[in-house]
């Protein structure tokens, strides 16, 4: 099967164009506590790559300059980038939603105590990784032991108040699959995880996400290795849906890398393809106009296949 | 290496309609209906199905349910215990014949 994104774009009559962008997601970096299987960014304990205190004011600029409805701080572990505290405080104000990336295991150490009080006290919605309810599938994504902390973690955040019924605080789970296959319609799985959780653990929470694994990075490198790359990328191509490309998150979010430079999605960061084709830094633009092409690769299948990335 | 079983041929299982294209239609609109969202949930019904395709022994159903399973929120756990249910009766389907055993011998034993 031919793999070939903007074929499949050109073959469906269809421009991958920015639209207004309401979302800011910013890449702190790739140090990370984990070195989870699946990950497009590898991130993992000992990357250098960490925001700076500059480029994180430079970021709050360019946050000031363009207003968000949503900003959203991955990594890497965002809880690791020193001054990520004093990161919050000032994009509080400038964003409806503010979320914060977790892996649950570092906030279950005291150390992190405070950043998750200053959380709590922001009302900053946190988006946590959580593949499935079962230890092994967990386990073998992102390393032995997560499982178990992770059910720990979650209970602890029920008991401050996030992801209960009618609750501010957000606490949303992102599921992608434990290995090379579809994830689970969306809405199944968050019937079947809200049932279950509550069910075995008395754990809630406010929505869950589906999304398919992109092959970049860590990912990628274990498909090559395992002799999945093939049949996953065919998978991925085959499950092309055009409905999808009207609502990809790419169209309307503008993600920031660690050092400071601008990208269509934090997947076109790990691939090295800048958006609108050149290394352009925060502190130099100027405008993110509605119509503006979108970088492509052939991992944007992973966001367009069956219900799409959005 | 040369095997009976190419994971590959089950790509060209339409190939089967060339010869009997009505027939080849019927069954696959069925199978369509029979695993769509039912009384039984489709992960539910997958289930079933990877359970049949260890008793069958079927490679290609092996492998198209297992895929089947996990993407539709399934996990290894559940699909191993899927698996003990064909085990148990398959295997409970050999011993109660004993019985059948137990009373021809009878017939034939002092």
């Amino acid at each position: 099967m031919e793999i070939n994104f903007a074929k499949t774009l050109a073959e469906h009559h269809l421009h991958l164009q920015r639209g207004k962008t309401t979302t800011l997601q910013i890449n702190v970096g790739r140090l990370c506590n984990l070195a989870c299987r699946h990950c497009h960014v590898e991130a993992g304990p000992g990357r250098p790559e960490v925001m700076d205190r500059a480029t994180m004011a430079d970021v709050v600029l360019f946050a000031k300059r363009f207003p968000f409805q949503t900003i959203d701080i991955t990594g890497g572990a965002p809880e690791l980038a020193p001054g990520i505290d004093t990161l919050l405080r000032q994009l509080r104000p400038l964003a409806d939603r503010l979320i914060l990336r977790t892996n649950l295991v570092l906030l279950l150490d005291a150390r992190h105590a405070p950043l998750l009080e200053l959380c709590t006290e922001l009302q900053v919605g946190l988006t946590a990784s959580f593949p499935s309810t079962n230890a092994g599938q967990t386990d073998s994504q992102r390393g032995k032991g997560v499982w178990q902390d992770s059910i720990a973690m979650l209970k602890r955040l029920n008991a401050i108040g996030y992801g209960l019924p009618g609750s501010p605080l957000e606490l949303n789970l992102v599921a992608n699959p434990a290995g090379a296959f579809m994830p689970v319609a969306q809405c199944q799985a968050e019937k079947r995880f809200r049932m279950d959780m509550a069910r075995r653990w008395d754990i809630h929470f406010t929505h869950l996400f589906t999304f398919a694994n992109v092959p970049l990075g860590r990912f990628r490198r274990w498909l090559e290795s395992t002799g999945n790359l093939g049949q996953y990328r065919d998978r991925l191509a085959a499950g092309f849906n055009p409905s999808t490309i009207d609502g990809l998150m790419c169209r309307s979010l503008i993600s920031v890398s660690w050092d400071g430079y601008l990208y269509d999605c934090d997947f076109n960061q790990a691939a090295g393809l800048p958006c609108a084709g050149e290394k352009v830094h925060i502190t130099t633009i100027t405008d993110l106009p509605e119509g503006m092409p979108i970088a492509t690769g052939d991992h944007c299948y992973a966001c367009t296949a069956g219900a799409g990335f959005t | 290496m040369e095997t009976y079983y190419n994971p590959t041929d089950l790509g060209k299982f339409a190939e089967i309609g060339n010869e009997a294209p009505e027939m080849a239609k019927k069954f696959f609109d069925y199978y369509a209906t029979v695993f769509a969202e039912g009384e039984l949930t489709a992960r539910e019904k997958s289930l079933i199905a990877l359970a049949v395709a260890h008793a069958v022994q079927c490679p290609y159903c092996i492998d198209a349910y297992t895929a089947s399973c996990l993407e539709k929120g399934s996990n290894q756990a559940e699909m191993t215990e899927a698996i003990h249910v064909a085990c148990a009766i398959r295997g409970g389907a050999s011993l109660v014949h004993g019985v059948q055993m137990i009373n021809s011998s009878r017939k034939i034993s002092l």
